[in-house]
């Protein structure tokens, strides 16, 4: 614990924006679901940090981080099947061509 | 010396994750791309163990790295040929992101040290016991979490009948 909170918090920033940039430039869906992903575990960090070195006696934190990751595996699951789907159908996941929205 | 070491490993998984994160968003190779976020995740998983919850960070190893890493590196190989590049980035999305990154962290950053958190001092901590952990999550009571753990469990099946829906060969 003798690391300052502030430079964890910062490592999450520097990471949680780089899942920001990585969303806003990228063009390929998987590696804007990536981009994603780093967002998602920032926000986790936090939780974390936050959980051990403002209230370390409760588990508030730990157990939101526990869900969260949860429900990003479910998340991250079924737009995986989305995308491999419409490479089946279009041949290309560009995000910025999918403007057809037909079957 | 156990203070040092704690130290070092900090900077050392701070570095990794700043690198790795910034070379996932950057690297032009997808497949390449997810490599860096398997080394996020693995890192992340130490800054856990480091902060002494260590039932999370053997969750995050096993769902992040062991299961979802795969799945994508599976999606990976599947919809792109192998050695593909992606077209580089156009110029004014790479000012626009890099702009809106940056500002970002400097607000963030500027708010963290004018913030001025009320961090306990005397942190007695230590690693939470699995007996704890499993009667919080079992439980009925105040703080305890079987309702979330039943929805997440309703979503989960949810998503297994969904994924399957929709990526199955008609």
């Amino acid at each position: 614990m003798n690391v300052p909170m502030e430079y964890y918090l910062i490592m999450s920033t520097v990471m949680f924006f780089a899942g920001i940039y990585g969303f806003i430039t990228r063009r390929n869906l998987i590696a804007v679901l990536i981009s994603l992903e780093l967002i998602l575990n920032a926000a986790d960090i936090n939780f974390m940090v936050f959980n051990r070195f403002l209230y370390p006696e409760a588990m508030e934190g730990m157990f939101f981080t526990l869900f969260t990751i949860g429900i990003s595996a479910g998340e991250t699951a079924v737009a995986i099947a989305i995308i491999i789907n419409i490479y089946r159908n279009l041949k290309h996941i560009q995000a910025e061509d999918l403007n057809q929205l037909k079957y | 010396m156990e203070l040092i070491a704690s130290k070092i490993i900090f900077w050392v998984l701070a570095l990794v994750i700043v690198t790795f994160s910034v070379l996932t968003v950057t690297s032009r190779r997808i497949l390449r791309a997810a490599t860096c976020l398997l080394f996020v995740l693995i890192a992340t998983a130490g800054i856990y163990v480091l902060l002494d919850y260590h039932f999370l960070a053997a969750v995050q190893i096993t769902v992040y790295a062991g299961g979802i890493l795969v799945l994508y590196v599976f999606s990976i190989l599947l919809t792109s040929q192998a050695g593909e590049k992606t077209d580089p980035v156009k110029r004014n999305k790479v000012i626009a992101g890099t702009a809106v990154s940056l500002a970002g962290i400097l607000l963030c950053v500027w708010i963290i040290f004018r913030n001025g958190f009320n961090v306990v001092k005397t942190v007695s901590g230590g690693e939470i016991d699995m007996r704890t952990i499993g009667e919080a999550l079992m439980g009925t009571g105040k703080f305890q979490y079987i309702l979330p753990f039943e929805a997440i469990s309703i979503f989960l099946l949810a998503c297994v009948v969904g994924g399957i829906m929709i990526a199955r060969k008609r």
